[in-house]
């Protein structure tokens, strides 16, 4: 890969993800090898010892490589997003989940987007060739095809993936974006793209894979719809 | 500009050229009448549409959950040799 001067912080908001976050920091160290990168746990008190395993991985790795900052309990996603943001010292910010549904592989693809593009945000999108998700089955998919066509009829927002929360942004775009961002859950990330997007933010896209290793329990239940509708009509009239 | 006076905007624009149309009555009435009908008719084909074949060509990846196993059990290897302790869960 080229070689710049660019740094990249990525911030893994984590709760109980003791085994998954050893097995994410050596994927990540496997597939960056020549990027200045630092990677920001932010840790929302687990009480499964997720701590201890990230302090073991500090000493293997180095306290300059992994930095653990952790809160005393669950205090939400976008709220621990703008705390690993206050701790970054690069110029970029990769966001991703601890539970390996982003795998780091693709992370040299979107350090590559945008170095060819110059984009401000690289999103990841799982609806386009090259991506893909694995592990959900037919209601799921129906649930997510709706909500996405719902969601681009009605918002035009310019990106084929709303909810993926795996993305890279110029650390300065960032901190502009998340301060105007008041959701939770995954319409936190469908209000991350859109104002995004409507702040005129250069976005591009690279596909990516989703692995869902928690078969058999559906993320989106009936209220999760009523959330998402509600985040929708937020969204068309305060954007 | 928000969006939703965007498409408010777009709504009010197609009702006043239906209104034009009823007006002015270049084609039959009873056909105009039935325009915001065949508009309503038409959009929800459109979305079903749109759902039906994202449904069909859903993209999915059975490989990569094999890949992302080889990856967990390299990574447990590793981890392991280098004495850190991730056993206990998963």
């Amino acid at each position: 890969m080229e070689k710049t001067k660019n740094k990249y912080s990525i911030i893994v908001p984590t709760y109980n993800e003791r085994l998954n976050i050893a097995l994410l920091v050596y994927l990540v160290f496997k597939h960056l090898r020549d990027v200045d990168f630092e990677i920001i746990i932010v840790d929302d008190g687990s009480p499964d010892g997720t701590q201890q395993v990230v302090q073991q991985l500090q000493e293997l790795y180095g306290h300059d490589r992994i930095l653990l900052r952790a809160r005393a309990k669950k205090l939400g996603l976008g709220t621990a997003y703008i705390h690993g943001l206050k701790h970054a010292s690069g110029n970029f910010v990769v966001i991703m989940d601890a539970d390996l549904s982003h795998h780091p592989k693709y992370l040299p693809s979107f350090i590559k987007k945008q170095l060819e593009t110059d984009a401000t945000i690289v999103t990841g999108t799982r609806y386009v060739k090259g991506g893909g998700v694995h592990g959900w089955n037919l209601m799921r998919k129906l649930t997510s095809r709706g909500a996405n066509v719902l969601a681009q009829t009605l918002l035009w927002p310019g990106v084929s993936d709303l909810t993926g929360s795996f993305r890279l942004y110029r650390k300065s775009a960032l901190e502009d974006i998340i301060s105007s961002c008041v959701s939770k859950g995954y319409v936190f990330q469908m209000e991350m793209i859109v104002r995004a997007s409507r702040k005129g933010y250069h976005i591009e896209e690279v596909p990516i894979t989703f692995v869902d290793r928690v078969y058999g329990i559906s993320k989106l239940g009936g209220s999760e719809i009523v959330e998402y509708l509600k985040g929708l009509a937020y969204l068309l009239v305060t954007t | 500009m928000k969006h939703i006076v965007k498409i408010l905007t777009l709504l009010v624009t197609i009702s006043a050229l239906w209104i034009g149309l009823l007006q002015t009555a270049i084609i039959p009435r009873s056909h105009t009448w039935l325009l915001p009908i065949y508009f309503i008719v038409s959009l929800g084909c459109y979305g079903l549409l749109l759902v039906g074949v994202g449904l069909v060509q859903f993209p999915t990846c059975p490989q990569e959950a094999v890949l992302l196993q080889q990856d967990v059990i390299e990574a447990k290897e590793y981890l392991k040799q280098k004495g850190i302790d991730v056993g206990g869960c998963d």
